[in-house]
């Protein structure tokens, strides 16, 4: 699955859609080959508060756990809830359909430090060499 | 200038099919030590693996798991004596009752410590009179072997490690019987559950094949030898035969949740070297009237004094899945137990759990929370096993001509 050059990405495997001051966040094509099936979403309340680098809401697989970071701060303005009975979506559209949270940027300034599709794709590279090489 | 020795890490163990899971793009993960599939993301993954056991049919690579042949001398037996040295000694060492094996028939049963609590889980198999093969946990083998050895030496018998010497495959489903079928002239329907049989498999002689399991669906277990040619040419011909069935690899992932939803006890979980057999929930294992035996006498004081903690089947009422480790508080929020084991359960499409409860908390019905993250979310016990295989309902006879 390609990576959207216009998302700009973390090593945590987030991707972020800045429109305006307003970022789709969702997790990586990546990161949903890592969990396998996702059977349930824990995501923020709208109005909530995310600050960049802490964990905003859970993605879980039958087997894992993973604690999803916000990439950047600001307010959540609308959740995906239709992941609540539908988290199959972020294993079959995690760049699309299976976005998480909308948030309102509350320092746009941050996203010059994430990497965009290129750095993230040589990122996942080097991750991957990694596992093969364990 | 002076080489510097680097730390070794200690390098993973590997079974004869390493190489046939990563060609197949498996996931792969260190499991007590040994680098193991937990799924098969090209097959559709865990769900996918799990589904197919349940409806049809799936090959497991449980190499890892170890094996002890525990034999006395033929003469012993041969010499007039009532009971064998082998016999002896796995009566000592185990809580089941190895006498009421017959030949080709296997029970559970478990290796205790002195206090009754678990060394570990073993399936025992009577290979003859005085013969057994105790097929014991991956993770526990060295500690389970230097047991056995330790606490054999009073009895005149021959202890012998196979663990290596052994590929053991897990054939698991209600197809199962048609993939063995395919693969050797043994008379499959004679085996019954959890009894076993030597036959030519794959064209090789003198197999044993168990119809035996972790999965709670029929099945057979096959252990042939573990050169890698061997290995890869059993693996490959079980695919090739189980291929009309839809067989499919699976890993240890739905290993897991397969095993988790009968019911079956994980070392390390449900059991370990701090929870006795009452509370496990084991005791139709446990043969106190067979005569002495390691952990007898605690477990007879542990009976009178009665259970602190049981071990309990919950489900999720609402939102959020208990997992290991979870604490289990009751309606004051007091944290008054800890799961032990749990998932979603891909077979009944609820979030399940087993969890070690006080007693007075353990009654089907009653309401309980788990500590998920900040939440404290609903449980509720439930019956157990989550998951019961259906009965087979037996085929119309044909009438009879006398």
């Amino acid at each position: 699955m390609a990576y959207p050059a216009n998302f700009r990405y973390t090593k945590q495997h987030e991707w972020v859609d800045l429109k305006g001051d307003v970022a789709s966040i969702g997790i990586t094509d990546y990161a949903q080959q890592e969990l396998g099936d996702v059977v349930f979403v824990e995501l923020p309340k709208v109005g909530s508060q995310l600050t960049a680098g802490k964990s905003f809401g859970t993605v879980e697989s039958v087997k894992a756990v993973s604690e999803i970071y916000a990439p950047v701060s600001g307010e959540v303005t609308e959740a995906n809830e239709t992941l609540h009975n539908t988290p199959e979506n972020i294993n079959s559209d995690p760049h699309g359909a299976a976005w998480l949270v909308k948030v309102k940027l509350s320092n746009t300034s941050e996203i010059s430090g994430l990497m965009d599709a290129t750095a993230y794709e040589a990122f996942i590279a080097s991750e991957k060499g990694k596992e093969a090489s364990a | 200038m002076q080489s510097v020795n680097l730390p070794t890490i200690p390098e993973l163990r590997k079974t004869p099919l390493n190489g046939v899971h990563r060609r197949l793009g498996a996931k792969m993960v260190n499991f007590g030590g040994w680098d193991m599939p937990v799924e098969y993301p090209a097959n559709g993954g865990l769900v996918a693996e799990h589904k197919a056991v349940r409806g049809g049919v799936g090959v497991f690579d449980v190499s890892h798991m170890g094996d002890i042949r525990v034999y006395g001398d033929e003469t012993s037996v041969s010499g007039g004596k009532a009971i064998g040295a082998g016999l002896a000694a796995v009566q000592h060492i185990s809580m089941n009752d190895a006498s009421k094996l017959a030949i080709g028939q296997a029970h559970y049963s478990a290796l205790l410590y002195p206090q009754g609590t678990f060394v570990d889980d073993v399936i025992v198999h009577r290979l003859s009179e005085d013969d057994f093969l105790l097929v014991i946990n991956a993770g526990t083998r060295e500690k389970d072997i230097n047991w056995v050895r330790e606490n054999t030496t009073a009895f005149d018998c021959i202890v012998e490690e196979l663990s290596d010497a052994y590929t053991q495959l897990a054939i698991q489903g209600p197809r199962a019987i048609d993939v063995m079928r395919k693969l050797t002239d043994a008379n499959l329907d004679a085996i019954k559950n959890y009894w076993f049989t030597h036959g030519t498999v794959c064209g090789l002689k003198d197999i044993l094949i168990a119809r035996t399991g972790y999965t709670g669906e029929d099945g057979f277990e096959i252990y042939v030898p573990s050169d890698c040619a061997t290995s890869e040419k059993v693996w490959a011909q079980v695919m090739e035969a189980g291929r009309e069935f839809g067989i499919i690899p699976c890993g240890l992932g739905a290993r897991n949740t397969l095993r988790l939803e009968a019911k079956m006890a994980l070392y390390g979980h449900e059991i370990s070297d701090t929870i006795n057999v009452w509370e496990a929930g084991l005791d139709r294992y446990c043969k106190m009237e067979k005569g002495d035996f390691i952990g007898r006498a605690a477990l007879e004081r542990a009976k009178s004094i009665g259970l602190k903690r049981t071990l309990v089947g919950l489900e999720m009422v609402g939102r959020g899945i208990g997992r290991d480790e979870y604490r289990v508080c009751n309606e004051a929020g007091e944290a008054v137990g800890v799961i032990t084991s749990g998932s979603p359960s891909p077979t009944l499409c609820k979030n399940i759990a087993l969890a070690y409860l006080p007693p007075a908390l353990a009654d089907i019905g009653t309401r309980v929370f788990v500590e998920i993250r900040a939440t404290k979310c609903e449980a509720q016990v439930v019956a157990t096993p989550f998951y019961k295989r259906p009965r087979k309902v037996a085929a119309p006879q044909a009438a009879k001509t006398a």
